[in-house]
């Protein structure tokens, strides 16, 4: 089976400082991955392609790159799944979202950074136990998931967060930070969740699901990013936008059923926060202006109490 | 075909034009909307509700699944993320029976009981699907040539990929396109098409929120569409409301109508643009539908 592969390269040696695309043909067969087809490429063709590889086997997690536009592991894509049916080559491009050393090498110092700040490691309170910690089967069963994290980048690769901003801590940080804040050993929840409250933290995190999407090994980290709000919330810490706006948010379905969305971002925001409260003004008028806005009189539809008990009876029993 | 509709509360709150089109459009289309059979249903919750307590959010969705089997009827929705919320919810519950009987324990208070068997759809992919697009196509009175139009999917109606059955339904990813390609107009690719329209960050991060604004709509501007389009009463709210935002961060003018896709499926329809309030946008459609007046 005769492949077209389209491969973003760049070499930092090069007077061109930028990159380019490279088109290669390699004969493959129904069972190769991309990878296979990237190292034949790299053996039998162009010596110079530059990628990372290990195990092949979807364990290291060192050959995270984008094939066609998003995040993956080569080693474990087969070519059959992702040959476009336009006729156009597998595009592979470097992961996204860190800086390029070459071709579809990327600098994993930002993501190292990032890990390091989230205190990837248990912290035991000071009491030891006469034996061993002792954690219960349902937890670790809980925290299975997350602990499958290979450290690829793939989430980091795509997070549409850290493409407009690179203090956000990102996926792979903070769901390692959850696995450890979950973990009933670790007994150091008071910082971790004061630092994970701060901006950069949990609360700039888009919802997008890209990272839940491309993950290779089933981590959901933005599920876990959602599961610490809940923490951070539950610990009190609720002077943020974001804690303001979930909570507002609730309490508006609590007492009505649905959104009353002209108070919802005046509470998000904090009615104290003057700047952000005159920045509202602009867009108030304009909404009049144009005859778009919500209504001033907000209602309750006619469910409301049965809605309201819902609540009342799930948040009794958490 | 009859639907019970659940509007959600952007199209009753905030896009009012979304409501007002969907009701021109499905009038046309021969879609028949029975609003009273969810009368009640509570929001979905956003995503937001879910932060804070899933068993709960999820026990109002199956609240409004129980509604929708009670009518006998399929349910519609207008809104992409009310349909990644209900899909994802969806899931749970179908998945673990254990989970629905926890669930159902709580509705059973009102005599309500659902029991697994709702599909909740986005009127995209009633048009794509239930319809076929043979069908919308026999439908159109004017053809929108000459016009380019840019699809602007958002998340909640691509990811997660696997409650939103789209390897079982592959059309799903082109869906938007295909609507744009049968009305007659050219569609604009450009790299943010799926990707976050920043919304749900709106006032926790603004300046990130806003440069997401900025650089989809001038990905899109730059080449060369004539409007965004898209499924998500929420990603209109950000990408309309927040333009001017956006291009003063960005410092240079963008000035893109974004419009719902029933007001771009009504404009082919021949329904006149004031039934779908395309006159009530933030970011100006004067000069879009003095084209479109001009426009053979």
């Amino acid at each position: 089976m005769e492949v077209n592969f389209k491969v973003q390269r760049f070499d930092p040696e090069s007077t061109d400082l930028v990159s380019h695309y490279q088109n290669y043909q390699v004969e493959m067969t129904e069972s190769s991955t991309v990878l296979d087809g990237l190292i034949k490429i790299r053996e039998e063709d162009d010596g110079t392609l530059s990628l990372r590889c290990s195990c092949r086997a979807a364990i290291c997690g060192s050959c995270a790159m984008r094939i066609n536009g998003e995040a993956g592991l080569a080693c474990n894509t087969k070519i059959v799944d992702v040959i476009p049916s336009d006729g156009s080559p597998i595009t592979i491009e470097p992961a996204g979202n860190l800086p390029v050393i070459k071709d579809l090498i990327v600098d994993f110092q930002p993501f190292w950074s990032k890990f390091k700040a989230v205190e990837p490691w248990l912290q035991p309170g000071e009491i030891e136990p006469e034996g061993e910690y002792l954690a219960p089967e349902e937890d670790m069963i809980h925290l299975a998931g997350v602990v499958s994290c290979i450290l690829c980048g793939a989430c980091v690769s795509d997070c549409t967060v850290l493409e407009v901003d690179d203090n956000f801590l990102g996926p792979a940080a903070l769901a390692k930070a959850y696995r450890f804040s979950r973990d009933p050993r670790d007994e150091s929840d008071d910082q971790r969740l004061a630092q994970l409250n701060q901006p950069g933290g949990v609360w700039d995190c888009t919802r997008c699901m890209k990272c839940v999407e491309v993950c290779p090994k089933g981590v959901d980290p933005m599920d876990r990013i959602m599961l610490l709000r809940e923490k951070v919330m539950d610990a009190g810490y609720n002077n943020t936008s974001g804690a303001r706006h979930a909570n507002a948010f609730a309490k508006f379905l609590k007492n009505s059923g649905w959104l009353d969305e002209l108070r919802l971002p005046v509470l998000s925001f904090g009615i104290f926060n003057i700047k952000a409260m005159i920045g509202l003004i602009p867009l108030g008028i304009r909404s009049q202006l144009a005859g778009k806005r919500p209504p001033i009189f907000h209602h309750k539809l006619s469910s409301a109490k049965e809605i309201k008990k819902i609540f009342e009876k799930v948040e009794s029993k958490k | 075909m009859k639907y019970a509709f659940y509007p959600g509360c952007v199209a009753r709150g905030a896009c009012p034009e979304l409501y007002s089109a969907t009701l021109e459009v499905c009038e046309i289309l021969g879609i028949e909307l029975d609003e009273q059979a969810l009368e009640g249903a509570a929001c979905t919750g956003a995503g937001v509700l879910q932060e804070k307590n899933l068993l709960l959010a999820d026990t109002l969705n199956a609240r409004t699944f129980a509604l929708a089997e009670k009518s006998g009827l399929p349910l519609m929705t207008i809104c992409s993320t009310c349909q990644g919320v209900m899909s994802q919810a969806n899931q749970r519950l179908t998945e673990d029976p254990e989970y629905l009987a926890k669930v159902n324990e709580t509705l059973a208070d009102e005599g309500l009981e659902y029991k697994g068997t709702i599909d909740p759809k986005h009127l995209l992919w009633i048009i794509a699907e239930d319809l076929g697009i043979d069908f919308l196509e026999s439908k159109i009175v004017r053809k929108l040539e000459g016009f380019k139009f840019a699809p602007f999917y958002g998340c909640y109606i691509v990811r997660p990929s696997k409650a939103l059955k789209l390897d079982e339904n592959p059309n799903r990813k082109q869906a938007l396109e295909q609507v744009i390609e049968t009305v007659g107009a050219e569609v604009v690719e450009f790299p943010g098409s799926t990707l976050c329209c920043g919304f749900p960050i709106l006032t926790i991060n603004p300046k990130n929120s806003q440069t997401m604004v900025a650089n989809h709509t001038i990905d899109a501007k730059d080449r060369g569409a004539d409007a965004m389009v898209t499924p998500c009463p929420l990603c209109h709210l950000n990408l309309d409301g927040y333009q001017p935002n956006a291009a003063a961060l960005a410092k240079r003018d963008i000035d893109l109508p974004i419009i719902h896709l029933p007001q771009l499926v009504g404009l082919a329809l021949g329904i006149a643009p004031e039934k779908m309030r395309l006159n009530k946008h933030l970011v100006s459609t004067k000069k879009l539908l003095s084209e479109l007046a001009v426009a053979p």
